[in-house]
């Protein structure tokens, strides 16, 4: 069979690998090394950053997609999907994204937006694109701008599983109202949830997202990745909580092991044994007095 | 008749994807995550996923005997992508070929297309292909199913049918009814051959 009849970056195969990457844990690595270490514990995929978002917070100032050298620099050291964060609304942070050929894109709000009002029309790309949400509007608006894969946003850098909590309980809660609805009541429903109405039909019939839903922002040891599988998320994500960390191999793969065996305790009971100290952490509050830098969940829309 | 246990592995991947065509062609499916979740399984399915992900945890968990006794008893066994490489010589050794990992390239190669399978009868059927693997070398037991751009991409040896798309994310179940059909035939012999041990 010749290139006739073959089609590529349908929503079918753009949504078709967040599917592959169920019940895994993508890992945020800023160097080669980082990389083969996640590959080795268990990550179904990596994250390539210049920072993790822990020091994004420490350092300040504007945070922008990595240097292609760095994301060309783990794409040779792995096999697994590599994954890399452009700016919420720079779309051509994404373009070149595309032509360094990433395996998915992270419209981030780790990094600073570059857009306030819109996001990236995720339907112009072949390469996929995964996006935070705090709630079902939010996570419904991506969608309908082509987001083939949604994350919870938490609030990445803390070590706080907190708000990563907030977030899921918010979308699982608001999708089990929409089924208690009547049909008649989905039109007001998408009104407040200022989501397309074919898309909250969808959830309401189907009970859940229409494209795969992770965790992320702030998880560090096994137990927070379970709690979030047990919550509803289908996967999770590991920020600064591996490479802050005492021990991150023996920390990695603790978290991959938890992630799987999420529903038995002791199993995770024993994957939490000996690790070492967890990545420091912050108090949520801290970040929103005066001079405490901020939450990042709040931004995009 | 009691409707046949189709173990799903569990490790990582699409298996909730596997779980559902099973269900909704009536069998009861069983999420396998170790040892013990193989006992008196009457068929199984090793979904895509990341198959360095699903190996290490295949070691973690002491599954690659048992899996390979369960293979070589005869259960009808359907691997998929990831399912495939698992398989092969260099990991589970239950089908004798080598593969090629993102054989078609990265993510932005992925693709649908139709695919003619003889053995199947009928329509062509659906596939997607996402950093899929094909076979690089292959046995001489190895019957070669359908093939893209001359390499093979769905195979059976014996009790065993891998491919390197996924059926489960299309709504094409003929892959999941050939094995729903081998394990069917299998409880069905297995159950002569235990009333004529009786008698």
């Amino acid at each position: 069979m010749g290139d006739n009849g073959r089609s590529t970056g349908t929503f079918r195969v753009k949504a078709g690998l967040a599917e592959m990457l169920k019940g895994g844990v993508i890992m945020d690595v800023v160097t080669p090394e980082h990389a083969r270490i996640a590959e080795d514990s268990g990550a179904a995929a990596v994250m390539a950053l210049e920072r993790v978002p822990s020091d994004i917070r420490a350092d300040g100032g504007v945070a922008r997609m990595s240097d292609p050298t760095m994301i060309e620099g783990i794409k040779e050291a792995v096999t697994i999907p590599v994954m890399a964060k452009a700016r919420i609304g720079h779309f051509v942070e994404a373009q070149v994204l595309e032509a360094l050929e990433v395996d998915y894109v992270d419209e981030s709000e780790v990094l600073t937006p570059a857009d306030e009002a819109n996001h990236i029309d995720k339907w112009r790309f072949k390469v996929p694109f995964v996006c935070g949400a705090t709630n079902l509007g939010e996570a419904l608006r991506r969608i309908a701008e082509g987001a083939a894969m949604i994350r919870t946003k938490g609030e990445a850098g803390t070590g706080n599983v907190v708000e990563a909590v907030r977030h899921m309980r918010a979308i699982q809660g608001e999708i089990r109202r929409l089924g208690s609805l009547d049909e008649s009541e989905l039109a007001t429903a998408a009104k407040e949830l200022q989501a397309p109405l074919d898309l909250v039909r969808d959830v309401a019939e189907r009970g859940r997202l229409p494209v795969v839903n992770f965790s992320a922002g702030g998880l560090a040891t096994p137990a927070d990745a379970a709690l979030m599988m047990q919550l509803g998320a289908e996967g999770v994500f590991v920020g600064s909580g591996i490479f802050k960390s005492e021990t991150p191999a023996v920390r990695a793969a603790a978290i991959v092991e938890a992630t799987t065996h999420f529903d038995d305790p002791e199993r995770v009971a024993r994957a939490s044994r000996g690790l070492g100290a967890a990545m420091a952490g912050l108090e949520i509050g801290a970040l929103e007095a005066p001079g405490g830098g901020g939450l990042m969940q709040h931004r995009g829309w | 008749m009691t409707a046949p246990t189709i173990g799903v592995l569990a490790l990582q991947g699409d298996f909730e994807a596997h779980a559902a065509v099973l269900r909704r062609l009536g069998a009861d499916p069983r999420e396998v995550r170790t040892p013990t979740d193989l006992d008196g399984l009457d068929g199984l399915v090793i979904p895509g996923g990341e198959s360095t992900t699903i190996t290490l945890g295949i070691e973690r968990e002491g599954l690659a005997e048992p899996l390979r006794a369960l293979a070589s008893a005869g259960t009808p066994v359907l691997g998929t992508c990831a399912g495939l490489i698992v398989l092969d010589r260099d990991h589970l050794g239950v089908l004798d070929v080598t593969t090629r990992r993102n054989a078609f390239g990265r993510q932005l190669a992925s693709f649908e297309a139709d695919l003619a399978i003889d053995a199947l009868g009928g329509a062509p059927l659906h596939a997607v292909f996402i950093r899929a693997p094909w076979v690089e070398d292959r046995g001489a037991e190895v019957e070669v199913l359908a093939e893209v751009d001359g390499h093979p991409v769905a195979i059976r040896q014996g009790n065993v049918v891998a491919v390197a798309f996924h059926p489960e994310l299309a709504e094409d179940d003929r892959l999941h009814e050939w094995l729903l059909d081998r394990a069917a035939a299998r409880s069905a012999s297995t159950a002569r051959a235990e009333i004529r041990r009786v008698a």
